[in-house]
Order: structure tokens, then sequence, then C-alpha cells
């Protein structure tokens, strides 16, 4: 469990970065928190002949919260956003989906946009990005940056639609609307495990607190997060009494799970049904108390 | 008066230095010794056609390449059978590195030598070996189809065959009132230790000596194993455990091929030469347990007594037998546990896999003992429709029928006799620990609130202590200080501790000045090692009776000095005093300087043992004819059977209604290992081991495709409990000492394993309302249940 020999690169800024990655194109792979790439090394998994090390660009530690949502940077660590409380106020999912990631060690470490761009269908956060409707900021040398849609960004299992020499530079995920309230809900076999089975939900209420959209994203059941619209089993319903069941059917119908070593696929979409239920109840508990208070 | 120290609950003084992280294990030594790695087989049987080294060669560092080929004389042949059996009739071992075949994933190939481990591991990757692959025998059908078999020689794969019965157990359960048929399964599990296996050799070719550390559970048999293996002189070979991460039995099998072949190498290159397994080789090249399946059939009367119980299992051994059949024979034996079973019959096959081999793990055999065994109590009591502890209590052996002999032959080969224990007051215990007679009222406030809990009992006997014997060396230095040594190991039993505390009380001295070496050869060098639950009974007489015989030569010499009678002392805090007159009095650091008459003076206290100073008669030689010189003497303990610790788990549970996910609600424990020598590491003891009796239960299993892969072989899917997932242990004691050995005590390492599966099925049963024959379980398992309950 010792890693081949790679170049090691530590860039100073992120116009040298690019130039490095844009120099090694497929060899290249970018050195964040190192949560995963480090153990992919180790078990020689996997073997780039270049590490190209963003942990000294400061530039990229920054997560500005605005009107529009929460941009959060190459280099900003899980527990960094699970504790900003400008992310919290702007988008509460982010919070309620890290507290779920791994252990409080991985969360100091790991980064935010390392996870996303590992793309691991069973991982919150690609979830997270493609249930609020989010962008992904890739940049390159020679080339004006580029932003890519969560749902094309995920492609397959580890697998994004990050091109060789590209550095993911920024995460955004939007605020969403008014009136909604939003939860996230998972099972893993033991505390921080990855999920058997995971939800995202986000529900938005009328002034009359009734369900007017829904929406969830779902892991571990998939090659990549799956989202499913809610709206259908429970708009116009009130928020404390409205029709979960019905929502974790629709969930539960759009899932392709497998089996694997941890689960049956019947275990799971019997799974993604009772999650996305109470996910959903949850969800519209929180922007019913949100519309409360700033009522 | 004495100074108590045994039975105090003091702090572990191991643990400050092991929890600051300034403890010495292998990885932590020889920094500057060449690596070690292994080429290993992909396959999980197949015919090695060939190694080609070539493209390795080109890695810059490396240094040697070793195949069966490089090897000769003892090398060259199959590793050890360690415990030979009569019914062990076909016993296989590996070659250290494959000759011509592999038997599993896992098994070593080549062997590398480079300048660092990461060098090493890129030569690994660079050597071409073919292989002509074989269809493997994976999990107990396919072993008892046979229709392949692992060994050539060894057409039916089965190992070895045993039947083991005391009465006419078949015409018991034919004529009883009640009967009834029970299949019941556990998977494969593993030790797991933090640090996993590894080996540190250093060859002083002028001295023609060797050095090795291993993490190892016995370093006194890996000494005399190299020095057969290797051709060394035995005088000339010295092992020593440093701290070791852990064992739980993996580490008691011994020599490993790397542990041999780490020392050759040493020896062919005259360089220090080191290995430290990772994760990934501990799980396919190590050593699992567990895997058993057991067909029970029973008869009973209509208070749910025993009239006949027959057993027969079968036993994954995995693809070699280096420790014999002692797991299944614990099982055989175990199975019993607190009852009488009218006549009893266990009939084991112990079958070959082109799996990883089996060693005893923590429990060794008594988990599936105690799940066979107390799933049948469970199933009679439902049966009958009566309570589930007044089953059990009817069944139990009384105290007064104590000593109980079961007509049966334990695993030391020896009558299985249980000395001590009293069963009734310990289900009292546990009864009132976990609220057995309230439960019904919880179970109903609880559906009231739509949830489902459930409450499970298991009792079990563990045979602990085995022989054949330990030894120790006590030592008083002319400065006060208690030297213990004793052969068997620690992986973080605590026995810095616990015997000192044991030889402060046999001296009289505080236990501030008893400092305790275990492990190493260079200190002490006849031992058996660390598992079956052994050490404090075995060591810790023994290092009682030494200190006994060191306290009776202080007496004598104090006698002397003070011109009193050896019966009018007595020893308190370190001073050996006249009874009754206490200003008349010695240091024991005093008498041991009169102990040893000296030529040479170096300090203020040897000036006082100097020839000038001190002597007997003009006539008298310095040291007596039949004296010795020193203050210090060894002694041994060797006892003429094991003996018997008991206990009892309750546990309530409850399970999501939706996703079948199991919470454990309580965890009691009420445990009888004798004469606690310190409460505390007893109690930590426990902890630990229910830690990893939920593990098997709940979490952890191997999980084999069709092709012999272990598709889990990492800590992210082999999944350990972590601290989150392991309940709070509450625990009660009950105290009968055995009258076997001089302290009274029983064996406490593996009580808190043994079980766990029994229980938590119990628990679960109870709360759904179905049998569970088959663990460990998942929630996805749980939840397939309910689906086919449900129709």
């Amino acid at each position: 469990m010792k890693p081949p020999v790679f170049e090691y690169h530590r860039p100073g800024s992120v116009a040298e970065a690019l130039d490095v990655l844009a120099q090694t194109g497929h060899d290249g792979k970018v050195l964040a928190g190192g949560q995963s790439l480090v153990p992919l090394l180790n078990m020689r998994l996997a073997a780039p002949a270049h590490l190209v090390d963003v942990n000294w660009l400061g530039e990229l530690d920054q997560v500005p919260c605005d009107a529009g949502g929460v941009r959060v940077g190459a280099l900003a660590r899980h527990a960094r956003v699970e504790h900003d409380p400008g992310a919290a106020e702007a988008v509460p999912l982010l919070g309620q989906a890290i507290g779920d990631i791994a252990h409080t060690t991985v969360r100091n470490r790991g980064t935010v946009v390392g996870s996303l761009v590992h793309a691991d269908p069973a991982a919150e956060l690609p979830a997270v990005l493609v249930l609020l409707g989010g962008t992904m900021e890739l940049a390159s040398a020679g080339n004006r940056p580029r932003r890519v849609a969560a749902a094309d960004f995920f492609v397959g299992p580890l697998e994004s639609a990050l091109r060789p020499g590209e550095l993911a530079t920024a995460a955004h995920f939007p605020r969403p609307p008014a009136g909604s309230g939003s939860a996230w809900v998972e099972l893993a076999r033991r505390h921080g495990d990855y999920a058997v089975c995971g939800v995202g939900v986000l529900v938005a209420l009328d002034q009359g607190l009734r369900v007017s959209s829904a929406r969830a994203a779902l892991i571990s059941v998939g090659p990549v997060p799956v989202p499913v619209d809610l709206t259908d089993a429970l708009a116009g319903q009130p928020h404390d009494a409205a029709d979960w069941a019905a929502a974790g059917r629709l969930a539960a119908a759009a899932v392709d799970p497998e089996d694997d070593i941890h689960a049956s696929a019947a275990y799971r979409r019997h799974l993604a049904g009772v999650l996305t239920a109470r996910a959903a109840r949850s969800a519209a508990a929180a922007a019913a108390s949100r519309l409360e208070a700033s009522a | 008066m004495t100074t108590r120290t045994m039975g105090e609950p003091i702090p572990r003084r191991e643990d400050p230095r092991l929890v600051a992280g300034d403890g010495r294990y292998l990885d932590d030594l020889g920094r500057g010794a060449l690596a070690a790695a292994f080429v290993r087989s992909p396959h999980a049987a197949a015919r090695v056609v060939d190694v080609d080294v070539s493209r390795a060669l080109e890695v810059d560092g490396l240094v040697a390449i070793y195949t069966y080929e490089d090897l000769e004389g003892p090398m060259a042949e199959p590793l050890p059978l360690l415990i030979p059996h009569p019914r062990l009739h076909a016993g296989r071992t590996a070659y250290p590195l494959a000759n011509g075949v592999v038997r599993h994933v896992g098994e070593p190939v080549a062997m590398v030598v480079a300048r660092d481990r990461y060098l090493a591991e890129d030569a690994c990757e660079r050597i071409a070996v073919a292989y002509e692959p074989l269809a493997p025998v994976v999990g107990l059908d396919a072993a008892v189809a046979a229709e392949r078999a692992v060994h050539d020689d060894v057409p039916d794969n089965v190992a070895a065959h045993m039947v083991q019965e005391h009465g006419d157990a078949r015409a018991a359960v034919a004529a009883a009132p009640h009967r009834l048929e029970l299949d019941l399964s556990i998977e494969r599990s593993a030790s797991m230790p933090l640090e996993g296996r590894g080996v540190y050799a250093r060859w002083d070719a002028a001295d023609r000596s060797l050095r090795v550390y291993s993490s190892t559970q016995t370093s006194t048999s890996v000494r005399f194993a190299l020095a057969v293996k290797l051709g060394v002189p035995v005088d000339r070979v010295e092992v020593v455990a440093p701290d070791v991460g852990g064992g739980f039995g993996v580490k008691i099998v011994h020599p490993w091929p790397e542990e041999v072949l780490v020392p050759w190498a040493a020896i062919r290159l005259g360089r220090e030469v080191k290995w430290a397994e990772d994760r990934r080789e501990h799980f396919v090249a190590s050593a699992h347990e567990r895997g058993q399946r057991h067909h029970v059939s029973v008869g009973f009367d209509d208070d749910g007594r025993l009239l006949g119980l027959d057993v027969e299992f079968l036993h994954d051994n995995g693809a070699y037998t280096p420790y014999g059949i002692i797991v299944p024979i614990i099982t055989a034996t175990q199975l019993l546990g607190p009852y009488k079973p009218g006549a009893y019959r266990a009939e084991f096959r112990s079958l070959y896999t082109n799996t990883v081999i089996v060693t005893p793990y923590r429990g060794a055999g008594r988990p599936q003992a105690a799940f066979a065994m107390e799933r049948t109590m469970d199933a009679i009591a439902a049966y009958l429709h009566r309570d589930r502890a007044e089953v059990r209590s009817a069944n139990f052996i009384q105290p007064s029928e104590m000593p109980y002999d079961h007509h049966l032959t334990f695993q030391d080969g020896r009558p299985l006799v249980y000395d001590s224990g009293d069963y009734p007051a310990t289900l009292d215990k546990i009864k009132k620990l976990v609220g057995w007679d309230e439960f019904e009222a919880f179970r109903e406030e609880a559906r009231a609130a739509g949830r489902r809990v459930g409450i499970g009992l298991a009792c079990y006997v563990e045979g602990t202590g085995v022989g054949p014997y330990e030894g120790a060396h006590v030592r008083v230095e002319t400065n006060g200080t208690v030297v213990v040594a004793t052969g068997l190991t620690t992986q973080g039993q605590g026995h810095e501790t616990a015997f000192a505390q044991v030889a402060a009380e046999a001296l009289g001295v505080p236990v501030e000045r008893v400092t305790v070496v275990t492990g190493d050869t260079r200190r002490f060098k006849y031992a058996v090692g660390t598992f079956a639950s052994r050490a404090a009974v075995m060591s810790g007489n023994a290092v009682a009776l030494a200190a006994g015989k060191v306290r009776a030569k202080a007496l004598r010499i104090a006698a002397e000095a003070l011109e009193t009678d050896p019966d009018d002392l007595e020893v308190a805090d370190g001073m050996v005093r006249v009874k009754g007159a206490p200003e008349r009095e010695i240091a024991l650091e005093t008498v041991a300087v009169l102990a040893n008459p000296l030529r040479y003076a170096f300090d203020e206290q040897t000036k006082l043992a100097t020839q000038f100073v001190v002597g007997r008669g003009a006539e008298d030689p310095p040291v007596a004819e039949d004296d010795e010189p020193g203050l210090e003497a060894t002694d041994w303990y060797s006892p003429v059977r094991s003996t018997f610790a008991n206990g009892m788990h309750a546990v309530v549970v409850e399970t999501d209604p939706e996703t079948a996910e199991v919470r454990i609600l309580r965890y009691c424990v009420v445990h009888d290992c004798g004469r606690l020598i310190n409460p505390r590491i007893v109690e930590g003891q426990i902890h630990g081991g229910v830690a990893q009796g939920v593990g098997g239960a709940l979490y952890e299993r191997m999980v084999y495709d069709e092709n012999g892969q272990l598709l889990n072989a990492s800590f992210m899917d082999f999944l350990m409990p972590y601290a989150s997932e392991v309940p709070k242990v509450e625990t009660d004691h009950l105290e009968t000492p055995s009258p076997l050995n001089p302290l009274g005590i029983k064996g406490a390492g593996e009580a808190g394993t043994i079980p766990g599966a029994a229980v938590l099925a119990a628990a679960i049963s109870d709360a759904e309302g179905f049998f569970i024959d088959t663990m460990p379980i998942s929630p996805s398992e749980l939840w397939a249940l309910r689906e086919k309950e449900d129709g």
C-alpha cells in the first residue's frame, strides 16, 4: 500500500496550476483534500504521473454567499462549509448533507469541490448540486472558464464532465426560492459510511402553507444522482399532512439500484421510498417554520 | 498485614504510553532496515507456471527477489502443523513460498527485498507470474460436494472428522416426548487487529546470532520454530514481541511464511530486513474464523429439560490447517454451556476451501457454539410457550454438582470437567440487571408508540487457562525495585499492571515498585503464549508462586539479620518487620544486598554487602551449598486442566419497522471469572469483547465471490463497528473462585465476545416475531426476512 512514483507539483497560483495541468493532460491529477485520491494511490488503483497540489492556492479557499446562493471555492473544506453561517442561511441543505459525510477528521481535510469532481454515486454533494440545479466552474489554460450545469456534470460512476487539463475552481449552489425548506436523510451501515441510500428533498410551500412544488435527488441507487420530481404526489396538500408515502412511491419507481455486498437492489428501492417520504415531511416542516419565522 | 493490591481497580500503567502514541510497535523499529514485500496470488486456485522477474530487475534499489526455487532444506518444506490431532487425518500446511500451486488469493509466490517498501512494491508489480487458473472450491456446499479438491491428495476436501458422544444421543432424541430440528449458521469474520502482522530481523554475522522482533502472541515458540527452519542453534536466536497492536488469535499462528522468510533473507543478505503487513495483505493472507453450519436435533420433556442433543456441523478451515482443529473441537465441547444435555453427541467435519486459513479468533468456536445452543433453548421455549429464562434454568448444572464431568475431551486433551460456577445466581443477576420480568410492560408501552422492541438472553461457559504451563521470574533489585519477567506476550491486555499487582501483593511491596517484562525471550525463555483467556490464570499464578518463593527467601535472610525466626516476620510496604515489634525492621532492598555477597562495591548500597562488611562464618562458603546468590526466584504454574468461567448477556433492541435497522438499547453482562486481579481491566476486556461480538452479529462478514475473490478486503467494506455502533455496556460480577489455582482466578479475555451473535439474534427474533437462524444479519437481510414472512 505504497504509491508508485509520481512527480509532485506545487503551483503558487491558479494560473500556474492551469499551466501544469495543460502540460500534463491525461497524466495529471489534482490533489486537494486527498481523501479519495490518496487511498487510490496507495492501493495502486490510480497511478497518475503528475500530482498537482492546489492546497497552497489561498485564492481558492473562499465561500462567498450572496442573494444568488453560495459559491464554494475549490479549496474550501467540508467542515468550513458545514459551519459557515452564510452558507447555512443561504443553502441549509449544504450543511444538512455535509453532516453525513464520513467523520470530522475527513471533513476537516476533504473538500466540497473535490467530492463533486470525484463523482462517487454514493456521495452526498453531487445530489445536493443536482437537486439545487447548481453549476460547476471549470478553468483551463488559454480558455475562458466554462460553466457546466450539475445535470450535465455527473456522467457516470466516478466520471464527470471535467476534461484533462481542467481545474474545477468552484461550485455554485443556488439559493432555493423563498418559502422552501430542505432535508437530507440517509441510511448508512455505520456512522459516517457511504449511504446505502440517501436523499435530499426540497419542498416549496405557498402562502397557505400548502406544497407548491417538491423535488428529490437520491444517491446510491443509480450511476449518478437520481433527480425525482415529487410535485405530482404532494402539490396542494398541507405542509403537515401530505401524502408522504405517495412521494416515496414516486421515488422508489424512479430509481434503478443494483445489488451489492451491503444491500439488495430491492431493499435499496424500498429505502428510496421510505427515506424520500421522511425527507419530504422534514423539508415541508422546515419550509413551514421558515415561512412562519419570516412572517 | 499486607499491602492490598489484588482486586484494586488501579489505572493501567501502560495506557499513558500507548494512548499518547509512545508505543513501540513493530514498524516503529528498524528504521534503516531493508523492506520486504510479497507477490501474492490473485487466484483462489491455480498452478504457477512461470515467474518472470526480468522487468523487476530494472527497479533502482532492488536488493533481492526470492521464489520457491531459492529455498532449501527445512525452508523448502511445508510450514509446521502446530497442533496435530489423531482426528486431523489430512492436515496440510503451506510452503513459505508457493511450490507450484496456490490455494487461496493472497498466498505468497515471491518475496522482494528492496531499499524501501515503495521500491519493493514497484518491483512486485513488475514480476510477471504465469498462472494456470483452476476452478476453486468456495463455501461449505462446494467443499462437501467435492466436485473439485483443494488438495489433490484429499479428494473429499475433508481435513478432519470427529465424533464425541456421551450416552446414546440419537436414541434419547428419538424417545423424547418433544423434538426439534434446527439449522444454524454463522459466517466468517476475522480478528482484525489494528496493527497487522510484522517481522523485523537482524543477523549478527560475527556473533552468528539472530534477533527477530515479531508482532506475535508467542515469541518463545517463534524462537524455537525459527531455529528449526533456519538451522540456527536455538541459543543463537532471540525473539522479542514489542508493543503489539492487538492479536485476538490471528497472531498465535506461527511461524507465518513471512515470519520465516524475513529472517531467512536477513541472514542471506547480512542486512536488516523488515516487513510490516498492510491492511489488504491482512485480509487475504492472515486468517479468518467463525464460518460454520450446524444441524441440531434435540429431544426434551414438558419442562424443556434436555433429554438428548445431537449436533452435526461443518467447519470451513480454509486452504490449510496450521493450527489444527482447535476451533471445531472447542465448538463441539463448549456448546453445552451451563446445561446438562442428557445424552450428547457432536460430530464435525473440517473442510478445505480455497479461502484464507482459519485460526482461533477471540471466542474461538464458542460464539458458534453459543449460537447453536442458545438458539436451541429459545426454540424449545417458543415450542413449549414457556419463558426463555425458565427453560434455561431447568437445564442448569447446579453449584452442588461441581465439579461437573461432561465425559468429553476438551481442546487441551483433558477431560471436560467444570470446576466452579453458580449459574442460577448468575441468571438471577442478569434478570435483575436487564429487568427481564418487567420487559413485557416496556414492550407494550413501545408498541403503543409505534415502536418495535425485543429482548434476548444468552449464556455461555468458557474453558480458560489452558496449559501446559507458564513460568515467571521475580527479582528484588538492590534499589528496592522488583522486576517480574514472564514469557507470554502482551497485545494490550494490561499485563504490566495486572502482573505487577499480583507480585506486589505476594511480596508485600507497593505496586509502583514492580516492573513487568513480557514476550522477550532474552528475559524468559520458556512459555506458551497469550491466547485462550489464559494469561491471568497461567502467568498470574506463576508470578504469585515465584513472588512467594522470593518472599520466603527474604524472610529467611531477614531473620538471620534480625536474629529472629522467619515465622515471626512479615513483609509490608517493602519492609520486613518483626510482627508486633515494627521498630525491628529491615528494608527489602537491604535484604537483596545481603542476599548477594559482593567482592566489588559500586554504590552506597553495595558497600554494605562486600566481603569485609558481611559474611558467614570463616569456615562457611559465602553462599551456602543449598542456596543461590540474589533475591530472586523462578516458578511455574501447570494446571491439571482448564478452569471454566461463565456468564450471561441480555440485550434489548429496537428494530425500525420501515428500514429494518437494529438499534441496541441495552447491553447487559454478568460475568464470573473468579477472583478479580483488577476489576477495571476485566471491565475493559468485557467492553472490547462486546464490541467484537456486536461486530460479528450485525456488521462483519467475509464476502467471497464464486471465484474465491474476497470482495470486501478493506476497512471501507469490511464493517468493523466504530465507537458509534458499540452500545454502552452494563456489567455486574459474580466471583466464584476457581479451586484449581492458588489465586482462584479464571480467564476473562473472550467472555464479552462469545454470546454476541446468540443474544442479538434472540433479541431481534423477539422484536420481529420470527426465528433468525443465520448471523450476522444486516438491515437488508432483516428486511428480506420480513418480506418472506409477510408472503
